[in-house]
């Protein structure tokens, strides 16, 4: 795709902050403590990657799809956890609100999170309730102007970070999906508590943890959206969210191209640099064809979404399903042709694969991608 | 308050080759970037603003239409508006001539209260458009200014960097600073300030929008001519000595004395 200027300067604007900010010794810091610096947060939300798809009247950049898709590959191509935080505001923090919200809480929620002062986090699945998400078992009963709200969610990202959460929860259980609603709840409401962050394989530095809520009392005002209306906000979310999780795939897939690339003509064996062998030079082909393929695809999705093209909802899957196994494979292949090293914490490759692996999971696998792709090409 | 920035999109020269038998800058696919003391430069110009409020800032170029890109960016950091003198009259200029069309610039915007410069372009080195410019406004002139200490009431008092030190200075104003890395760090564009830079005009003028005949514009007014460039041989690593003058000494003329020249 050839960018305009304004695309490009975006593109310079991200390379140069991710240069300067997300130096080696801060992510290996991160790695080792899980906790990512504040000051870097403060950092990306004031050059505005927080709210870079955000409407300016809220608080956003006014930027569109496509910028968004070259902020996030800029950010992941060094650093895959960076990104999760300047993700959320964009896609699964923000969406709900800007899908659904009110004009007061447009104001009360979504602005102080695209400025980075609030964090708020998305809380649909549940132990029981993964790729099947009509399954929410969380329940919202009426008592007066409250709900009452019961129930447990698992694996949501910035659980314990957060300062309010989406959460989905039945208010009419005999209606299937139809039954859902959503609620913005104070994570520092009474009965709200959190499980114990997850140890997972990658993603280190942004927690990951359940909500278990216990009778919590959430007033009318702060349901999201109309009553049983629920269900499509997180499905429109969702939507939006798999073209950020296809750009991160193209960021990671570069960065790793780039170290395979850099390292294939350092190492020496047999008395010459590998990338002289065509076996590790054709896999670094391969790597590069793929990846400009899935570029293209996660570029043109964008930019399908900005039109408001109605093709775009599938494009976005398709973008995230190819990219996420490509980004996959070419994360595989960095590993191998760095060796024994590429199986160390010394180089990145060995991050990169970490990290990039629940990109096929997350936000859709890449089996529920293919439901939706096929269930549009064939209704 | 007004405020005037000069900036100069250069060749990134970190990543220029030379050719080694013309001796010339190899530019293809050379990426062009805002000169990095230009960018401190600006960066000054916007705390003024912070500081003092009621300000504008404009910043000031001469190049070819591509320079907008640089001056977009520019925009992107928090800039006002931007100017850029284009002409194919304006083209082969050197610093003389340069700062001719640069003066002729800053009068048509109507003047300003502090004009910032940087030091020098990391293209040409010269450090000598700054203060040309001011000689031809009839300002005074700060180079190397490395800390701003005050800016009120009419002047500005400043450090000026020497090798060993610094100076204070006291300027009235209106007045000309050039300045120098360690005068700040340049703030990130944001994503807003970029898309609103796009909304923006950049306003183009040539000689006749700025009243210069072509006589006085570009090679026809260039008293310097590039009589032969070329990349001096490399030189072999130096060697530093420790210890007590007379250890060194001594160690030098061992040295000196192992390669046969002594």
């Amino acid at each position: 795709m050839i960018f305009s200027e304004k695309h490009q300067l975006i593109r310079k604007l991200v390379r140069d902050f991710c240069e300067k900010e997300l130096t080696s010794e801060i992510l290996d810091e991160v790695e080792e403590t899980g906790v990512f610096p504040q000051e870097i947060q403060d950092k990306m939300a004031k050059a505005g990657f927080y709210g870079i798809k955000i409407p300016r009247e809220y608080g956003g950049q006014g930027a569109d799809n496509l910028a968004y898709v070259i902020m996030l590959e800029e950010i992941c191509r060094v650093s895959p956890v960076a990104s999760l935080y300047a993700n959320s505001p964009n896609s699964l923090s923000g969406g709900p609100i800007l899908l659904s919200g009110t004009p007061e809480q447009l104001e009360k929620y979504l602005r102080p999170c695209v400025t980075g002062e609030k964090m708020l986090a998305f809380a649909l699945t549940e132990p029981g309730a993964g790729s099947d998400a009509g399954g929410v078992a969380t329940t919202a009963v009426p008592d007066g102007d409250y709900y009452i709200l019961n129930g447990r969610k698992t694996f949501i990202t910035m659980a314990p970070l957060a300062d309010y959460a989406v959460i989905y929860a039945k208010t009419s259980p005999e209606k299937g999906t139809r039954g859902i609603s959503a609620f913005i709840v104070d994570m520092k409401a009474p009965g709200v508590s959190f499980g114990k962050p997850e140890k997972k394989m990658g993603l280190i530095g942004c927690a990951t943890s359940d909500i278990i809520l216990e009778d919590v009392r959430v007033h009318k005002r702060d349901m999201l959206g109309a009553v049983d209306k629920g269900f499509s906000n997180a499905m429109k979310t969702l939507d939006g969210g798999r073209l950020g999780v296809a750009a991160q795939s193209i960021g990671v897939a570069q960065g790793c191209l780039d170290e395979a690339v850099r390292y294939a003509k350092e190492r020496k064996q047999f008395g010459r640099p590998i990338a002289k062998f065509q076996a590790i030079s054709f896999m670094i082909a391969d790597m590069a064809t793929k990846l400009a393929a899935a570029k293209e695809l996660v570029y043109n999705a964008a930019v399908l979404k900005d039109r408001n093209d109605p093709q775009a909802g599938m494009y976005c899957s398709m973008a995230k399903l190819f990219a996420s196994e490509v980004c996959n494979e070419i994360a595989g292949q960095a590993v191998q042709i760095h060796g024994g090293y590429g199986f160390t914490k010394d180089y990145k490759v060995e991050r990169f694969y970490r990290d990039c692996r629940v990109f096929t999971i997350y936000e859709g696998t890449s089996q529920v991608q293919q439901m939706v792709i096929s269930g549009q090409l064939l209704k | 308050m007004r405020i005037i920035v000069c900036a100069k999109q250069v060749p990134d020269t970190n990543e220029v080759r030379i050719d080694p038998v013309k001796g010339t800058l190899i530019r293809d696919g050379v990426p062009s970037i805002l000169n990095p003391d230009d960018a401190n430069a600006l960066e000054a110009a916007l705390q003024l603003k912070e500081q003092v409020g009621n300000a504008a800032v404009s910043v000031l170029s001469m190049g070819p239409p591509q320079a907008s890109y640089m001056l977009r960016e520019c925009l992107a950091m928090g800039a006002d508006d931007a100017y850029l003198l284009s002409s194919r009259a304006f083209g082969g200029a050197d610093t003389c001539a340069t700062s001719t069309t640069l003066a002729a610039g800053v009068r048509k915007i109507g003047g300003a209260d502090i004009i910032f410069a940087g030091r020098q372009a990391i293209d040409g080195d010269t450090a000598q458009v700054g203060p040309q410019l001011a000689q031809r406004l009839g300002l005074p002139v700060v180079t190397y200014v490395q800390k701003i200490r005050s800016v009120s009431e009419g002047k500005a008092v400043v450090e000026r960097q020497l090798e060993d030190g610094y100076e204070v200075i006291e300027v009235k104003l209106p007045c000309l600073l050039t300045c120098v890395k360690e005068l700040n760090e340049p703030r990130y564009m944001t994503v807003r300030g970029i898309v609103e830079a796009y909304e923006k005009e950049i306003t183009v003028w040539n000689e006749k929008d700025v009243a210069l005949d072509p006589a006085q514009c570009g090679l026809n007014a260039s008293p310097t001519q590039v009589h032969r460039s070329f990349t001096p041989p490399q030189k072999g690593k130096g060697k530093m000595l420790s210890g007590s003058i007379s250890e060194m000494a001594a160690q030098l003329v061992g040295e000196l004395n192992e390669k046969h020249l002594l």
